[in-house]
């Protein structure tokens, strides 16, 4: 799903996109609502090529939602816009009565300038292309499952939320010809590849051995029936990168502190279209269809 | 990861293949139609499908997935019942994660929950007795569902709401008991299995003993496994070696974790607190005879059954639905009328296609890399893919909130609203009163003379005393 306006005006493209912030807790390991709201709305950005510049900032509080708490969130967004680059320019407060909202909700809405070269869209995937990841996935949902305290569940996994737009610079400085990119966010690097996988008609082959995917995560995982594919990240990106580039690409990617593990971790391959085929570990294959609803632990 | 890994190591699962291959080769009845080995339980077929382990064996062997997922056999009148009981306004309804999208005549637990209803998700029954201490002016009624694995758990939990005196807290009991469904289904005419994969989780609970019957019986082999892709080779090993040589017994591939006499702590707390009811529904099944536990008078007090007023209604599988079939290997559940059409894991219509243990939605999920799965996906490629995608619940990237829109098209009513299928209270539909009526008669009762009818056929061997045999 496109999240994101492309906006052309004199021949110069810019991107548009806005999304609404809603977490539980609030505060968790490697992050809090507010260093999502900056750092979703400028990856959304980054993934279409674009470089993001002004950020827009909507807060909805709850009445009696603790003072300090909300300088703590707006010093986070400040924090991640100066590390991304991107400035809060406009912003709106509204304060509801307690009870009609959970606490704090945060929208932001983000503009940035996609340069001429650049062309990338899930519908660009050709057979022989590469899968790039830029480093372990489902820190973030497993961090969250965790903070929320309902289970019995004690791992040290914070959540992975940063901004990628640096990191997607210099990948499309080292390869401009990226096909496809998006950032694996609710329902995980699993929805995103069945998304490139659709719009392109082809079908990808990932391999479980080479997904980089924490001890800790892993463990989470099997203890709860969950399926690391499908957990939220906020700070990792898919990439689908011509097989000639994908060195190139991925010796950038691992020079960024955004990509450091990053790892090839599938092909694209003509047939069967439109499916993604995980080869598991033990040697057989099974299909990693889209996900439908929530992902709910399984009972035994 | 430690203890994991060496379970999934692929050079001896090669191995194992071949070992499996060379065994097959010498079974002779191999060469006229394919052995079928029931894996019982739903985490064996998460496994199976989750590992692609399907793909690892000969044609001449298949898998049949079995009847032990408790969420997919949950009737449609249960989840009714539940949704009654969390709408009350006093309500905290608690229950495990997956079983808040099984879906009842009108909706499913996710809907209640989404419609008002106090409905929260918990770990742990003990969870759920917390959720009481901490909200005294509440009632807290804690789902109770699953085979014997998941009964000590519910059943310490009412041994400490009685001694610690919490009076808001209660259990919904749809607990229910694998023996007598795999009897049933040794006894249905048209089954042709040729062994079975025993429960692993089930068997640490109750020991390898109760499968004596149908080794010595009914003369098939079973080995009880483990849930590790390696686990499960091993244990089909095991039950191929057993139909080469000509044997049937019940063998432990599970040790490390499987007592042969089970867990006298569990199963000790488990009389204590529940005694086995007369019958019990099964989705896809029907009534089947001594399936099912209810709470002992002893601990009334704590019976959301009686404390509540339960509705009780008994909701006919829809026509359709084909899992009875699935579910004794006589179909595949791709040869079902209507998987992956009026079916689906997001509008499941059989019980199968429920939990991601259910033989159908591992095929939806998983499907085996062949044929079918493919054929299935182009055909629906544009049309259904859209459809989920509008429907799907939760939040979009974008951030907005989506609910279930009203579905359209076809199928759309089936799990929605109330089905043609769909019965009043106390009333038969003309020609189809035959489920009720085995539901009302008279069954192997306290005196232990035997029902009559249908239920007749359902009667466990020996008539168990207590809840284990």
């Amino acid at each position: 799903m496109v999240s994101l306006a492309d906006l052309s005006l004199h021949g110069d493209r810019l991107a548009f996109t806005t999304d609404t912030y809603v977490v539980d807790p609030l505060f968790f390991p490697g992050g809090d609502i507010g260093t999502l709201a900056v750092a979703g709305t400028v990856n959304d950005l980054a993934v279409s090529g674009a470089k993001p510049l002004y950020l827009s900032c909507g807060v909805v509080i709850e009445e009696g939602f603790p003072v300090d708490l909300l300088r703590r969130v707006a010093a986070s967004m400040q924090r991640i816009a100066l590390e991304a680059g991107v400035r809060i320019v406009t912003g709106d407060t509204k304060v509801v009565e307690r009870g009609s909202a959970d606490k704090l909700f945060i929208n932001t809405a983000g503009i940035g300038v996609v340069p001429r070269n650049v062309s990338i869209s899930a519908s660009n995937a050709r057979p022989g292309d590469v899968v790039i990841l830029n480093g372990y996935l489902g820190d973030h949902g497993t961090a969250i499952l965790i903070a929320r305290k309902q289970l019995a569940l004690e791992a040290d996994v914070a959540s992975d939320c940063q901004p990628l737009n640096g990191l997607v610079a210099t990948m499309l400085e080292a390869c401009p010809t990226i096909r496809c990119l998006r950032d694996a966010t609710r329902g995980g690097v699993a929805t995103v590849l069945n998304e490139f996988a659709q719009s392109s008609a082809v079908a990808i082959r990932i391999h479980e051995p080479a997904m980089p995917i924490r001890d800790q995560v892993k463990g989470a995982c099997e203890i709860l029936g969950l399926d690391p594919l499908y957990l939220a990240n906020e700070g990792k990106l898919v990439a689908v990168v011509p097989e000639s580039g994908a060195q190139a690409v991925l010796a950038a990617m691992r020079a960024h502190p955004a990509g450091a593990h990053a790892a090839i971790i599938g092909e694209v391959t003509e047939a069967p279209r439109g499916v993604v085929v995980l080869h598991t570990g033990f040697g057989g294959q099974r299909i990693v269809d889209m996900l439908f609803g929530e992902q709910l632990p399984r009972i035994c | 990861m430690k203890y994991v890994d060496e379970f999934r190591d692929p050079a001896k699962a090669k191995a194992l293949e071949t070992e499996i291959r060379g065994v097959v080769a010498r079974i002779e009845r191999a060469k006229q139609r394919p052995l079928q080995i029931m894996e019982v339980c739903g985490g064996h077929t998460h496994s199976i499908f989750r590992y692609g382990i399907a793909q690892l064996l000969p044609d001449t062997v298949e898998f049949v997935h079995g009847p032990g997922c408790p969420v997919c056999v949950l009737p449609m009148g249960r989840v009714d019942d539940c949704i009654s009981l969390a709408e009350r306004p006093e309500v905290i309804f608690t229950t495990f994660g997956d079983a808040m999208r099984v879906p009842g005549s009108r909706k499913s637990l996710l809907k209640a929950k989404a419609d008002g209803a106090d409905v929260r998700m918990v770990y742990s029954p003990l969870d759920a007795l917390d959720l009481a201490r901490a909200n005294p002016g509440r009632e807290v009624i804690f789902f109770g569902l699953g085979f014997e694995t998941t009964m000590p758990s519910t059943a310490l939990t009412l041994l400490r709401a009685k001694a610690d005196r919490v009076r808001n807290f209660s259990l919904f009991c749809n607990h229910i008991t694998i023996i007598p469904t795999i009897k049933a289904i040794l006894d249905s005419p048209d089954l042709h299995l040729d062994g079975f994969l025993g429960p692993g989780h089930v068997s640490m609970v109750i020991g390898t003993r109760p499968y004596d019957f149908i080794a010595r019986h009914y003369r098939k082999p079973i080995t009880v496994a483990g849930f590790e892709p390696l686990d499960v080779l091993h244990a089909m090993w095991m039950v191929l070696k057993q139909i080469e040589e000509r044997r049937s017994e019940v063998e432990n591939q599970y040790g490390r974790i499987v007592p042969e006499h089970g867990n006298a702590q569990a199963l000790a707390a488990i009389s204590e607190v529940f005694e086995l009811r007369e019958f019990f529904e099964w989705r896809g099944l029907g009534s089947i005879d001594h399936s099912g536990v209810r709470i002992r008078g002893a601990f009334a007090e704590f019976d959301a059954e009686r404390r509540f007023a339960v509705p009780n209604l008994k909701i006919a599988d829809p026509k359709s639905c084909q899992c009875g079939e699935v579910l004794k290997g006589v179909i595949k559940p791709h040869e079902c009328k209507v998987f992956g059409t009026a079916c689906t894991p997001e509008m499941p219509l059989g019980s199968l296609m429920v939990s991601s243990e259910g033989a159908c939605a591992a095929y939806y999920n998983y499907g085996r890399i062949d044929g079918w799965r493919f054929a299935a996906l182009q055909r629906n490629a544009t049309g259904r893919r859209r459809r989920h995608r509008r429907e799907r619940p939760g939040r979009t990237r974008a951030g907005t909130r989506i609910r279930h829109a009203p579905a359209r098209g076809k199928g759309a009513r089936h799990g929605r609203q109330p089905g043609p299928w769909r019965r009043r209270q106390g009333h038969a539909r003309p020609g189809r009163g035959r489920v009720h009526q085995r539901l009302r008669q008279p069954v192997a009762g306290a005196d232990g003379g035997p029902g009559r009818g249908v239920a007749r056929r359902f009667i466990p061997a020996r008539r168990p005393a207590r809840v284990h045999h």
